[in-house]
């Protein structure tokens, strides 16, 4: 059965893909992204591919003025709602980040802030609505404390918590939480920067993750090889990671 | 005609970030993204697809370090279900038209052996399959391409809107401008299968009778075992299809399929004549032990490489290069068979060797396939391989023949310019015209067209 769904940040990377492949099942989509235009190019593109109906509205997830009624209108155009799924996020290198106060503080409110805000107001209304699946983009960047990274990381490591704890606390009244990590993936977030191994595509990423959503899946890493490293890393003394310099 | 002493111009390594199909290439790096318009902006100097090309065709020039990687820009902009014209930004690759459009009963009008093969590299290589004799080249099909020009301007371009222009696109390796956008008109088919015959051919003569006599067929293409010498000489697999009829077809939509990956380079020493005299016995035997007739996925009969990932790892790390040329009508059945022969005898150790009558010429200045047989045979690197191309393309010039650019890697602009003596002159009108001080440039043209590197 064709189900109804939000994505923000389906415009580009990731969420791009998950949308087609929605998209190519039948699905009927609501697109929230910052551009008209970028929205209007998104439509044609998974209109193309086969979407039952595409409808887009503006949306910046920096404005938490705007998430009840984005949320809302989209529950009007489709009737009812099925999931949410929130792929949008800031990303800032470390050298970045540190060298400009004003942008860390600006990643740090977008990536954790009004996200978890957002998805309050989404979560709240897909119960309302009978529940449904809330499918957030983490990463497994947060799930260790790096030299390399820890102002971003530090994000997804609360909005991973978050969306666990969301998921034993809603689980039983028809929530369905998704926390997605993705490895290092080739989008334009990532373009430019050195690429470790395991590197991977959009198009796979998105594979897993619908399959996750099918099968309600409270996590899913993707590539898979990365639950794997992951778990070496986890394991990994605090003295080899320094002597590393990870 | 002598071989000069030269080396051919190529500089080209292996385990380089940038490469191409063959294993070899150059540093450098991809700077892809999703906007076609941002990323060619100062107009840079080549756009790259999937690097399925075999030699320096979408590789930079000495001195360029980057490329425009199109494959993540991909949107479809439209596509009308009555005419079946998709409207594309150009990285979309084969597959992904495949996978979208063929559950709806479209399929791209032209196929080559790998649908990982973007419209933009499509167009720039005008690229070819099993259906040439009757569809001609995928240009054919193609309507209209957005691009941008030298001069940083963005022009549409058609056979009504600056044609030449869009001929020497067509088939021009990239040199003419980056392609944004692609207008392609699909196949309508009749079902999701193809209704294939396979049949093994104990002669050379027997499989050109086969081409010629299946011409009917949508589709056809042969197979030849080059380690079968002396009597032997030139028995192979004739392979024709055709989209099935519904009733032909099963009543399922084709499987995905596994997709095996090659993990790692083999060491040379398994690709001996052992392992390949091995291979072309059981492809060889599997076609007289089984009757083939009957469906057969898509998949199957176009791509069956694709199946395995990255399988030219099976070559080494060394590589290889591919010699596709084709040897026009008027040379006559004899030229091709002594052609086949000296490649049986210098180029014993490649895997495949295909063979396949082409159709009429298409409108592309530079356009590959001429009425002919086109034969293709994979040659792995070796210090004799640029002598070896030397050779088999001093034999298609006696031939009046021509290779095809996307799969060259060692061709001498000497050799280059006498096969298209008669085609250049108006390609390098077109891109003096469009790009005078040649901002717009590749490996290869350096290497072929002269340019300064
Ligand atoms: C296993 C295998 C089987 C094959 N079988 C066939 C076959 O049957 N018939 C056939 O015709 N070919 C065949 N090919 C060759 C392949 O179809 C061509 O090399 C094709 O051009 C590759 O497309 P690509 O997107 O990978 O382009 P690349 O290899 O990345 O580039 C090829 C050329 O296209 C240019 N180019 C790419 N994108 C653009 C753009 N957006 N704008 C301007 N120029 C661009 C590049 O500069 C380069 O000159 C085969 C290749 C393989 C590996
Ligand atoms: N790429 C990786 O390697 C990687 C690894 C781990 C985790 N992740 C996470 O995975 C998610 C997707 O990443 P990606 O690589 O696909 O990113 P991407 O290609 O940069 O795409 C980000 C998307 O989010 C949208 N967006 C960003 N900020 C927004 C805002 N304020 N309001 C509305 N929309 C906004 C963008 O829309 P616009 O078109 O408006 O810009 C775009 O569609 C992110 O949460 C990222 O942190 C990525």
């Amino acid at each position: 059965m064709s189900m109804r769904v939000v994505v923000l940040g389906a415009t580009r990377g990731m969420g791009r893909e998950v949308a087609r492949r929605l998209a190519e099942r039948g699905d009927h989509l609501v697109l929230l992204g910052r551009k008209q235009e970028d929205l209007d190019a998104a439509q044609a593109d998974l209109e193309g591919r086969g979407a039952a109906e595409v409808v887009t509205r503006v949306f910046d997830l920096a404005d938490a003025d705007a998430f009840e009624p984005a949320i809302d209108a989209a529950a009007s155009a489709l009737g009812t709602l099925d999931a949410v799924v929130v792929t949008a996020s800031l990303f800032g290198t470390q050298e970045d980040l540190e060298a400009d106060l004003g942008v860390t503080a600006q990643l740090l409110d977008v990536n954790f802030t009004k996200t978890i805000l957002f998805c309050e107001v989404a979560r709240t209304r897909l119960m309302e609505m009978g529940g449904g699946s809330l499918v957030v983009f983490s990463s497994v960047a947060g799930d260790r404390g790096r030299r390399s990274n820890g102002l971003y990381s530090a994000t997804k490591a609360g909005l991973s918590h978050y969306l666990e704890a969301l998921d034993h606390r809603f689980h039983d009244q028809g929530l369905h939480t998704l926390c997605v990590k993705p490895g290092f993936i080739r989008t334009g977030m990532t373009e430019g920067l050195d690429e470790p191994p395991f590197t991977g595509e959009p198009d796979e990423v998105s594979r897993l993750v619908v399959a996750a959503m099918d099968r309600k899946a409270p996590m899913v890493y993707a590539p898979r090889i990365w639950q794997l490293v992951m778990l070496v890393i986890s394991f990994l003394p605090r003295f080899v990671m320094r002597r590393v310099g990870f | 005609m002598a071989a000069s002493d030269t080396v051919p111009a190529v500089t080209l390594h292996a385990g380089t970030a940038l490469r191409g199909w063959g294993g070899l290439g150059v540093p450098g790096r991809e700077a892809q993204g999703e906007d076609l318009r941002a990323l060619t902006e100062g107009v840079p100097t080549l756009s790259r697809g999937m690097g399925r090309s075999y030699g320096d065709a979408s590789l930079p020039p000495p001195g360029v370090t980057a490329v425009v990687g199109t494959r993540r820009a991909n949107r479809v902009i439209s596509f009308d279900p009555d005419t079946g014209l998709l409207v594309a930004e150009a990285g979309l690759s084969l597959r992904e038209i495949v996978d979208v459009f063929l559950p709806r009963g479209f399929f791209p009008p032209v196929s080559p052996g790998t649908w990982f093969v973007t419209l933009g590299g499509a167009v720039a290589s005008d690229i070819h399959g099993k259906n040439h004799h009757v569809a001609g080249t995928f240009g054919a099909h193609v309507q209209w391409v957005v691009m941008r020009v030298a001069s940083g301007d963005i022009v549409r371009c058609s056979r009504t809107e600056h044609p030449e222009l869009f001929l020497a696109t067509l088939g021009g390796m990239g040199l003419t401008g980056h392609v944004l956008e692609v207008a392609v008109t699909l196949q309508n088919v009749s079902s999701p299968w193809i209704w294939r015959e396979a049949m093994k051919v104990p002669t050379f003569d027997a499989l050109l009778d086969g081409l010629e006599t299946s011409s009917d067929w949508e589709q056809t293409v042969a197979w030849i075992d080059t380690l079968a010498t002396g009597r032997s000489f030139g028995r192979g697999v004739l392979m024709r299809g055709r989209w099935a009829r519904p009733w032909e077809a099963p009543a399922h939509f084709p499987p995905a399929g596994i997709e095996p990956v090659v993990p790692f380079n083999a060491p040379s020493f398994l690709l001996n004549d052992w392992t390949v005299k091995a291979f072309n016995e059981l492809y060889y035997h599997k076609q007289v032990f089984r009757n083939v007739v009957g469906p057969v996925t898509p998949r199957g009969w176009f791509t069956p490489l694709d199946a395995v990932h990255h399988w030219y790892r099976a070559y080494g790390r060394a590589g290889f290069t591919q010699h596709q040329s084709v040897i026009p009508r008027s040379a006559g059945r004899e030229a091709v068979r002594t052609y086949c022969e000296t490649l049986a005898a210098h180029g014993g150790t490649g895997f495949l060797c295909v063979i396949k009558d082409c159709g009429a010429e298409g409108d592309g200045l530079l356009s590959f396939p001429e009425p002919g047989m086109s034969v293709a045979l994979d040659l792995p690197n070796t210090p004799d391989t640029p002598a070896l191309v030397d050779l088999l393309n001093e034999m298609t010039i006696e031939r009046g023949g021509r290779i095809y650019l996307t799969k060259d890697t060692f061709t001498r602009r000497e050799h280059f310019e006498a096969m298209e003596a008669a085609r250049l002159p108006r390609f390098r009108a077109v891109r003096d015209t469009w790009d005078p001080t040649h901002r717009i440039k590749s490996a290869m043209s350096v290497r072929l067209f002269g340019d300064e590197p």
